[in-house]
């Protein structure tokens, strides 16, 4: 996987990303963070699995660690935006000390803040989202900025064993919304139904 | 709450056990949390217990994403935290509410009796109307005796009943940090 630093060209679609990284999904459970994110995994395939968050910004990250940590026998795929993720920073250094090893938390940075403009975001003037994930102690950190890279990634999401922080280079377009559930107490139980609970 | 009670029994640290025994009856299993001084002894509890995983958390907001996720996971968390950190949890309050996730804040209180640091009462003095605000419900503990059940019925209505409930623990209870040495 390519250690190119951030702003490198060719940058993925998003939706591709999203479909290569659930392609073949299996039992893994998945978490979505507000805008953009929610609506490629949607655009895959809605799963009583896909817990979207559609507010609470900067959350996504540790929605993935609490139930990371009360499924320990369950991967845990966190896939959300640089703007949602520079929200809840903090959110990276506590799960640099917790690392449970089956949460893999995935970035899909178009430096933009697509839901509201296409504004640029942190990462477009130099923040290294890998950066701050080294530096808070995850150690299986990935910049992926091409298909053999995103492919690498998807071939790990069923097998891997430490925590994962993963920044996906994708351009910033804006594919045609697929808007799954708004309703939060549904997405809630289907979820936990889906896990027998 | 008005502040009468017969009680007189001084604070001791057994009200902190009682509250540690409330959670281990509530089949607490994620603990998240801010360091502070008054939680300092339940949270010495908590990482001492093996059933209960804690997570040191840097901002009190991360907590309400950390219990949503046990809950979705089929694990029940509480946070602690002290009264300026719930004033960093509003926004992140919509995702309870949003979704019925079940919460319970425990909230030692600052900036209220004996507070030696002004800096702490404009948020010590509006923490439950903030909760309130965004439909959190609030109970107060003043005196030892009360810590224990008020706990127990705080988790009880929000594992229950599917809601977010704070218990604000007074300074009085807890103690005026003491800044002379």
């Amino acid at each position: 996987m390519s250690n190119a630093p951030q702003g490198n060209d060719p940058r993925l679609d998003r939706r591709a990303a999203m479909h290569a990284l659930l392609d073949g999904r299996g039992d893994l459970l998945l978490v979505t963070g507000l805008g953009s994110t929610t609506y490629d995994a949607a655009a895959v395939a809605d799963d009583d699995r896909n817990f979207y968050l559609w507010g609470a910004m900067g959350a996504a990250a540790m929605v993935g660690l609490g139930l990371a940590i009360a499924r320990p026998e369950r991967r845990v795929l966190v896939v959300t935006g640089d703007g949602e993720m520079l929200m809840g920073l903090g959110a990276l250094a506590t799960i640099g000390v917790q690392r449970p090893p089956n949460l893999a938390i995935v970035v899909f940075d178009n430096a933009r803040y697509a839901e509201t403009g296409m504004q640029p975001s942190h990462t477009d003037f130099g923040v290294s989202l890998t950066g701050v994930a080294r530096s808070c102690g995850i150690d299986a950190v990935f910049d992926i900025s091409d298909e053999a890279g995103l492919r690498d990634l998807a071939a790990l999401l069923p097998r891997f064993e430490r925590t994962i922080f993963a920044r996906v280079a994708i351009r910033a377009d804006e594919p045609p919304r697929v808007l799954p559930s708004r309703d939060g107490v549904f997405l809630k139980n289907r979820f936990r139904r889906a896990l027998g609970e | 709450m008005p502040e009468t009670s017969s009680q007189t029994s001084p604070p001791t640290a057994d009200w902190r056990d009682g509250i540690f025994a409330a959670l281990k009856a509530a089949d607490i299993r994620q603990v998240g949390y801010v360091p502070d001084a008054g939680h300092s002894r339940l949270i010495e509890l908590c990482e001492a217990d093996r059933e209960i995983r804690t997570v040191r958390l840097t901002s009190e907001e991360e907590g309400i994403g950390l219990a949503a996720g046990a809950w979705l996971g089929g694990q029940r968390a509480v946070l602690l935290m002290q009264s300026s950190g719930v004033g960093n949890c509003v926004n992140l309050l919509s995702l309870a509410k949003s979704c019925r996730f079940p919460l319970t804040m425990l909230v030692t209180m600052r900036g209220e009796w004996g507070e030696f640091n002004p800096w702490q009462v404009p948020m010590g003095t509006k923490t439950q109307a903030a909760l309130e605000l965004m439909d959190v419900l609030v109970y107060r503990v003043e005196h030892p005796g009360d810590a224990a059940e008020t706990v127990t019925a705080a988790l009880d209505i929000a594992f229950n009943g599917e809601l977010a409930t704070a218990v604000l623990l007074s300074q009085r209870l807890i103690g005026a940090k003491r800044w002379v040495k």
